[in-house]
């Protein structure tokens, strides 16, 4: 999927992350939580891969995995070509100054007590890449980046509405200059107006600085603005991978489907004209997901085979992968070649590995117990 | 002639605080009618919440003052006391917060706590109040209510809390009911879910409906008139057709344009509005949102009165001084980003 022969800047190999559920007085892991369920992508260099789903679908997880708040299970995260998966926090440290991620909650994400200063100026005391007096100088120039004022430096996050928060948010994410961040929902906690702005904001950093970003939403509507290509997780699955454009003219997955028909479109008429498809009822429980493809309990195109097997990623052309028995706006004869070809490309598979629709007795080491990052 | 079930006129809320006073709400007018839907739509701080919260006497303190009226049904909500309003909260007028994960008492089960406001209002059994509980829980789409209704919040999803939320403030049969932001905190596919739920039970229970949000895109399916507000004013009022497709206020501009549209082509950078709403404590001179307005000239330092510049009926209130001609020129490039704001 790499849009060239250069290798991506970001690659996750078959990541899986569990997180153990233990009780009872000997701690013995009674089920686990499947955040994250054998998920591979790959972002290019100054790429934005949007990354979309409801809550529990191992969004964030994922997120945090790339950056290496969480450890993976299983799989690989791979920065530069280099694993980094198991690396320990000192060798970790480095790495930190070159990718960074922006929290969705600007009111817990921000250190009360501490002034807007040394909250982006502490990354550069830390790796050591401003002097005392240039770290005051670059952190005003930050403030500016980011649309602040200079004088806010000695400011506490109090003294900010959410949106400004946000930006401070920002600019500590660029205080090392990083060449990856993951923005793991920044607008959805901001009013619409100010939702705009944000995104104008990270769409302009990525010009300046040559950015990459993984941007994590439950919206489509807002991914659709900052992503080259969109990647859609369902229950700790890929499910469909798109260039941005093509995600919203020909979705292949019904779940993608739902997705955007539930995003509101500010026209009466045009409003009551669309035909709405409401998903019925939440997300299923993670510890134990449905059997055979993971959508079926909401899917209404659902047959007996989705309750069954598990439908492979496979890839349509054009960098466009789905997993859906059912797929829809697919051509016959793409269909017809797709079903002649059955493997799926190598560095996007995984789901189309032997079934094993609970999981449960999947070998999976004990150790996998989240570290704090 | 349609009923009107309750009419704020010329309602102020102002706080003093350390600051200096914060006037959260400085001159808002509307009426609800029987069985309609009313939208209220502004950016945080422009006195949405504030006005929802009076009408249910949720902001008095000693630091507060009010003025103006909340006519219910001919009664002044605004002067009555304590014990007279505690009648009609709930009963009549019911209200849904903005999240969900916090407006429920976790050690409470949640049928315990639709129950407690079935039995303060009405003189049923426990037993009774509780098979209302959970048929109500029925109505809102839980599956199994039966089990449910004796679970505690936490087993609750997000979308399920709303739902239950939903419940209890339907327990009753409202007239009116208040919803907050009632989906501000959840996902786009819940949010789908609950806006139909309110707009099926409006029917059903024959009540009327607020529904306050930040989003016009919420409100284009079930609202019948539209209110948007900036500043503690009301800045537009019309239909629903009257603010999407005939918009007067460049504030309104602003955030039609700032919602990302899936109908469209997508633009190379989304209309946004410069800068941030201003401090209630030191409003600026004249209308409110001049200083973050791309069209504003001279006549702007006057303060605009709300009126019906349009002549058309029903009326179709705005706050601009612009000439509405004027107006109708500039606004699709507002919209679409292409003014230079």
């Amino acid at each position: 999927m790499s849009t060239n022969g250069t290798p991506p800047l970001l690659e996750t190999v078959h990541v899986k992350k569990y997180f153990p559920i233990r009780k009872g007085l000997l701690a013995r892991e009674v089920a686990r939580v499947h955040a994250v369920d054998d998920v591979s992508i790959q972002v290019a260099q100054g790429e934005t891969l949007g990354l979309v789903g409801e809550s529990g679908c191992g969004k964030s997880t994922l997120g945090r995995t790339i950056v290496r708040l969480l450890e993976p299970t299983e799989g690989d995260v791979r920065f530069e070509g280099q694993s980094i998966a198991k690396l320990g926090a000192r060798e970790l440290r480095p790495l930190r100054r070159e990718m960074q991620i922006i929290f969705q909650d600007p009111y817990a994400s921000l250190n009360p007590r501490k002034r807007v200063g040394s909250i982006i100026g502490d990354p550069m005391k830390i790796h050591k890449t401003a002097t005392q007096r240039d770290r005051r100088k670059r952190v005003q120039e930050l403030l500016e980046t980011v649309g602040l004022s200079p004088e806010h430096y000695n400011r506490f996050p109090h003294e900010f509405s959410g949106g400004q928060r946000q930006r401070i948010g920002v600019a500590r994410a660029l205080a090392l200059r990083p060449k990856l961040i993951v923005a793991d929902e920044p607008v959805s906690a901001l009013d619409v107006s100010i939702q705009a702005q944000m995104i104008n904001l990270l769409e302009e950093l990525q010009n300046d600085f040559k950015l990459t970003y993984v941007f994590i939403a439950h919206d489509l509507g807002v991914v659709r603005h900052v992503s080259d290509r969109i990647a859609v997780m369902y229950l700790g699955k890929l499910v469909e991978l798109s260039p941005a454009e093509e995600l919203y003219s020909r979705p292949i997955m019904p779940y993608t489907e739902a997705l955007l028909s539930a995003v509101p479109i500010p026209d009466p008429d045009l409003s009551e004209q669309r035909q709405r498809i409401v998903l019925e009822g939440d997300v299923p429980s993670p510890i134990a997901p449905p059997s055979g493809c993971r959508f079926h309990p909401r899917c209404r195109y659902a047959t007996e085979v989705c309750t069954r097997v598990e439908p492979p990623l496979t890839d349509y052309g054009n960098g466009h992968l789905a997993a859906c028995h059912h797929p829809l706006n697919v051509d016959e004869e793409t269909l017809r070649r797709v079903q002649a070809a059955p493997e799926t490309p190598a560095d996007a598979d995984g789901s189309a590995l032997p079934q094993d629709s609970s999981g449960e007795s999947q070998p999976v080491p004990d150790e996998a117990i989240p570290k704090s990052g | 002639m349609p009923e009107t079930l309750l009419d704020v006129d010329d309602l102020h809320v102002h706080f003093a605080t350390e600051d200096g006073v914060v006037r959260a709400v400085d001159g808002v007018s509307f009426k609800l009618e029987r069985g309609k839907v009313l939208g209220i739509v502004g950016e945080s701080g422009s006195g949405k919440s504030v006005t929802s919260m009076t009408i249910l006497g949720l902001t008095r303190g000693v630091n507060a003052k009010f003025e103006g009226a909340v006519r219910y049904k001919d009664q002044d909500l605004l002067t009555m006391t304590e014990s007279e309003l505690r009648r009609f909260r709930g009963n009549e007028i019911a209200m849904i917060f903005q999240d969900p994960m916090t407006s429920m008492n976790p050690v409470y089960r949640v049928g315990d706590q639709i129950v407690e406001g079935i039995v303060t209002h009405e003189d049923v059994s426990k037993q009774t109040a509780r098979n209302r509980a959970v048929q109500l829980l029925r109505q809102v789409g839980i599956p199994h209510p039966e089990e449910r209704v004796d679970d505690y919040p936490h087993q609750f999803s997000g979308g399920m809390r709303q739902r239950a939320m939903i419940a209890m403030a339907l327990a009753n049969n409202p007239e009116i009911l208040i919803a907050d932001e009632p989906t501000t905190a959840l996902d786009v596919t819940i949010q789908a879910q609950i806006i139909e739920l309110i707009d099926r039970l409006k029917d059903d229970f024959d009540s009327s409906v607020i529904l306050i949000t930040h989003d016009l895109g919420v409100v284009a399916d079930v609202a019948d008139d539209i209110a948007v507000m900036y500043a503690g004013r009301i800045v537009e009022y019309g239909t629903k057709r009257q603010v999407f497709y005939d918009p007067q206020h460049p504030y309104t501009w602003g955030l039609l344009g700032s919602i990302p549209r899936l109908d469209r082509e997508k633009p190379d950078r989304l209309t946004s509005i410069a800068g941030a709403p201003p401090s209630l404590i030191n409003l600026p001179q004249g209308c409110k949102f001049r200083p973050r307005c791309p069209h504003a000239f001279e006549k702007c330092v006057e303060h605009p009165p709300l009126e019906n510049r349009v002549a058309e009926t029903p009326p179709h209130l705005d706050r601009c001084w612009l000439a509405v001609e004027e107006k109708r020129e500039l606004r699709e490039h507002t919209i679409r980003g292409q003014a230079a704001a």
